[in-house]
């Protein structure tokens, strides 16, 4: 299947996955099933705007203004920060 | 259970020269279970009830756990639904600030328990597979009517929509069944599938003629893997651990010594690794007696091999030496005599030479009975 998402699809954080801070080793963790994977910037500011309601669109759209960069540019990335995290399920989409 | 590394760490929060936090805890709650599978990776000498950490005692565990960094508590065993307190040691870990996962072979887990496990907050369930019916999986765990009990378990499971992850122990007599159980993991709506081949630690050592696959089998099962691992991308994920004895460089147990993980016994001792009692000259704290971050930073046991400071040649210049650190200490021991030899299964070590004469033996005759696994 493609794990790329389009426009309209509207990406969460499943049941068992979630952002945690951690109050040890400072910043922001991922817990899924068995793994933790460490935050950095980037993937927590694009993680919290991943809430199930949001568009894929809109985020991108958020992020680009947020940081003021092309929105092309910003879509690569995040399309495979999530692609990524889509493989591994710790992503789900809603069309 | 059979795993090697319980957690992964893809940025590790480590400054060089020092000891990172553990990102991950191994509870086995008991070393109780209706099982008896032959390649338990409990010891050979197994404690009782008696013995056992009390409800109050592991709580105050996880807490300690939950302060000096770990992320991740595996609830485990034996079978830790033996434990009549398990919803409340589960709830005391999610109260702790731990993601918490049960290791399990689905008996005794209720209905009824189910509901009180989701209701304290119990993450993800690591549900058991023996085998893919219930004739080839009762007799692998010894258990009639498990197999069984184990479906209906998956079936409330998914049901609920609790997170799970099946793990299928794979060996000589199930190895073949490899695309069935991935059909299982599918049907029963797991998100992700453990294909973890036996290693031969303990009770999966005095069965290791009966349990080792044949080299045939470990090709099909890696090229298997790989090709449902592309098929599936997004539908089911997977964590595959490979036959050891036929791989060219050793598996980084636990990730590294003292770098990621640790367990707790029954009894309370605290181990770098789940085998690590099988090395007679490392003395094992006890957190009745020992704070758990003492026992993480300053023990000995954890200190032995922590690093790559211990190591021998051909690691020491190894380019891989922070990839696999030198391979499993416990079977070292085993197999080259040595706990601080390198792993003889890496085709650079001195004592390769063993495991091909263990695989050549065990190859010639036919597999012999299991000696099952009992208190």
């Amino acid at each position: 299947m493609t794990l790329e998402l389009t426009a309209t699809d509207r990406p969460y954080l499943p049941r068992g996955v979630r952002m945690h801070k951690d109050r040890v080793r400072g910043g922001v963790v991922l817990l899924a099933p068995e793994k933790a994977i460490l935050l950095d910037d980037i993937g927590v500011a694009i993680l919290s705007r991943v809430d199930g309601k949001r568009q894929f669109g809109e985020i991108i759209a958020d992020l680009a203004q947020t940081f003021q960069a092309p929105s092309d540019q910003i879509e690569t990335d995040v399309q495979q920060f999530l692609g990524g995290l889509r493989a591994r399920m710790y992503l789900g989409v809603t069309p | 259970m059979n795993k090697p590394s319980p957690i992964e760490q893809p940025e590790p929060a480590q400054t060089k020269g020092t000891v990172p936090p553990p990102l991950a805890m191994l509870a086995e709650l008991t070393h109780r279970c209706p099982l008896s599978c032959p390649y338990c990776s409990n010891p050979l000498a197994l404690s009782g009830k008696e013995g056992e950490l009390t409800t109050g005692e592991w709580i105050d565990v996880f807490r300690q756990a939950a302060d000096i960094g770990v992320l991740q508590l595996h609830i485990s065993g034996g079978e830790p639904a033996s434990r009549r307190d398990l919803v409340e040691l589960v709830e005391g870990a999610v109260q702790a600030g731990l993601y918490t996962n049960l290791v399990t072979s689905g008996i005794g887990l209720t209905p009824r328990r189910m509901d009180e496990l989701e209701k304290v907050g119990l993450e993800h369930i690591q549900l058991s597979l023996q085998g893919t019916n219930a004739e080839l999986a009762d007799r692998i765990g010894g258990y009639k009517g498990g197999y069984d009990r184990k479906m209906q378990v998956a079936a409330e499971i998914a049901k609920r929509g609790i997170p799970l992850t099946l793990n299928a122990v794979m060996h000589r007599h199930n190895m073949d069944d490899l695309e069935r159980t991935i059909e299982m993991a599918l049907e029963l709506g797991a998100r992700r599938l453990e294909v973890a081949c036996v290693q031969f630690h303990g009770w999966a050592l005095k069965n290791r003629a009966a349990l080792m696959p044949t080299r045939q089998q470990t090709d099909k099962v890696k090229q298997q893997v790989a090709e449902a691992q592309a098929r599936l991308r997004g539908v089911l994920a997977f964590d595959f651990v490979p036959p050891d004895y036929y791989a060219d460089f050793p598996k980084a147990c636990m990730g590294g010594w003292g770098s990621t993980g640790l367990n707790i016994t029954p009894d309370g001792t605290v181990l770098p690794c789940h085998v690590a009692q099988s090395i007679p000259h490392l003395e094992f704290d006890n957190i009745r007696q020992t704070p758990l971050r003492d026992i993480w930073y300053d023990s000995t046991a954890f200190n032995a091999y922590r690093g790559t400071g211990w190591m021998p040649e051909p690691c020491t210049s190894c380019e891989r030496k922070e990839i696999d650190f030198g391979g499993c200490r416990c079977q070292a021991l085993l197999l080259a005599g040595d706990a601080n030899a390198v792993d003889p299964v890496c085709s650079l070590s001195p004592d390769h030479g063993r495991i091909i004469d263990i695989l050549a033996a065990e190859m010639a005759g036919q597999a012999p009975d299991f000696t099952y696994r009992k208190l």
